[in-house]
């Protein structure tokens, strides 16, 4: 019997890396890239625990860490944000940058690690931006309006399945903004599309349709984002895929709104 | 935002299409003098009905390029910093220099306006064919004879080509109309309206400069 072949050892030998990261003490300042080797960095280890090894050594020499966002760190919480080599989320498709590994990189690799850049997410601190205008747009229609009471039966509302994949498919935006850091227009088209969407594929979201379009379309303007030149590059950084089809449906629901009355008056309390 | 933008759009679509009717009168010159010197004659016969619609077309562009212009604007101040390192995933170089290619399509227009339909320019030759009419055909032979002329006119065209490449299947999308099915099927045609189009009216200067087929004689 011929010997089985041996798989070849997985080679695990530690990476330098030369990083040249954006620094920013306060949102006021204006910043400036500073260069850091990353030493001892094993193909294991995720893009964030990269940089925990070189804010241990930045820490050890008694110089500021870099500041970054970060929570879940298993891809489904969308706090960790940042462009890496010009890419946001370092483009491994549909991939945070915290599920980002370093065995993407090879030993002696040069990385860009910058923040969000757009005027509706001013940087706070070194990579970390305000992305609180995310949640403005949704405060202003990103959700329905009902009476709370008894948990309502199982199939009361019937909902066909292919509207129910179409709101699933659109509601698994986390809210990274990676779409607006990725925008050269820094629109934020890509989240408040899947939101508008998202309600708008669904019987319990169809009630208020219009008004919740026209609010969050003017939450978005209000807030400084962009228009979208049609450059889909929001979709091909979307660490969920969410697919572009779901800014057609905004705009075609925005025009649609534009024919009915009451349209921009989102205030479902006062009915 | 949206409705601005659904503004540049449908001006878009309202000059396209006077894009593919223009141009089947500009290859009429392959018929020879007679084709088009007939057909102007009888764009002329319309009166004020075509002074009419030349101001519509006008008022159309006018809108189109100052609500672009104001779109643009507003997008280049909600991104007032760039990456020091910028890589595009899927961005087209036809998507992402829109203005360039409107702005010099523009200048085309105002050019092509002066020349062959006010005879401003000094290479224009007026002469009236042996029916009485004006021989548009002599015209557009001797000006786009000149090297400088035909030049000019093939750099519009690729610039049209380049706008309308990016444009007609960004205009399903600015309208409401694309999802993943009719995403492959705009593209398509964005491509191939833009590639004909720019085959049809790049043919003009070519054959012109060369002296092949009608342009020979």
């Amino acid at each position: 019997m011929r010997p089985r072949k041996q798989a070849a050892p997985f080679e695990r030998r530690n990476m330098t890396l030369k990083l040249i990261v954006w620094r920013q003490k306060n949102p006021d300042e204006k910043g400036q890239f500073e260069t850091y080797t990353a030493r001892n960095i094993t193909p294991d280890h995720s893009f964030l625990e990269m940089l925990d090894v070189v804010n241990e050594e930045l820490i050890r020499e008694g110089k500021n860490p870099i500041a970054f966002d970060h929570d879940c760190r298993e891809g489904i919480c969308g706090m960790c944000s940042m462009v890496v080599n010009g890419i946001a989320h370092g483009g491994h498709e549909r991939t945070t940058v915290c599920q980002l590994h370093m065995r993407k990189f090879k030993n002696g690799d040069t990385i860009y690690i910058e923040p969000w850049r757009a005027r509706a997410f001013p940087i706070l601190f070194d990579l970390v931006t305000d992305r609180s205008a995310l949640d403005k747009i949704i405060e202003a229609g990103g959700y329905i309006s009902c009476h709370t009471g008894g948990v309502p039966d199982g199939n009361d509302i019937l909902i066909s399945k292919t509207a129910g994949d179409y709101a699933m498919d659109a509601a698994q935006c986390i809210g990274c903004g990676a779409c607006v850091a990725a925008c050269p227009n820094g629109a934020a088209m890509l989240f408040t599309g899947a939101k508008v969407s998202h309600f708008a594929a669904l019987p319990q979201g169809q009630v208020e349709a219009p008004e919740r379009v026209a609010a969050m379309v003017k939450a978005m303007q209000e807030c400084g984002f962009g228009n979208c030149s049609n450059h889909y590059e929001c979709e091909a950084v979307c660490p969920k895929g969410i697919h572009t089809k779901f800014i057609s449906r905004m705009n075609r629901e925005f025009l649609k709104a534009l024919f009915k009355e009451n349209t921009g008056t989102f205030t479902p309390s006062e009915k | 935002m949206i409705g601005r933008k659904a503004l540049v759009a449908a001006t878009g679509v309202v000059m396209l299409l006077f894009v593919l009717a223009h141009s089947f009168g500009a290859l009429s010159v392959f018929t020879g003098p007679n084709g088009i010197n007939a057909y102007a004659q009888a764009l002329q016969n319309l009166g004020p009905l075509l002074l009419a619609f030349r101001a519509v077309m006008v008022f159309v562009l006018i809108l189109h390029v100052t609500f672009a212009i104001m779109v643009t604007a507003t997008n280049w101040k909600a991104k007032p910093d760039r990456y020091a390192v910028r890589r595009t995933r899927v961005a087209t170089f036809a998507g992402e220099t829109m203005l360039w290619s409107g702005l010099l399509l523009l200048a085309f227009i105002v050019c092509h306006i002066l020349q062959f339909t006010l005879h401003a320019t000094p290479d224009v030759v007026i002469r009236i064919d042996a029916q009485g009419r004006l021989d548009v055909f002599a015209m557009m032979r001797e000006s786009l004879r000149l090297a400088p002329v035909s030049i000019a006119y093939l750099i519009a065209m690729s610039a049209l080509f380049l706008h309308l490449f990016h444009g007609i299947q960004s205009v399903s999308q600015t309208i409401g109309l694309l999802n993943e099915k009719t995403k492959p099927m705009f593209q398509i045609a964005g491509i191939t309206l833009s590639t004909l189009l720019l085959l049809g009216y790049g043919t003009i200067p070519l054959m012109i400069l060369a002296g092949m087929g009608v342009f020979g004689k």
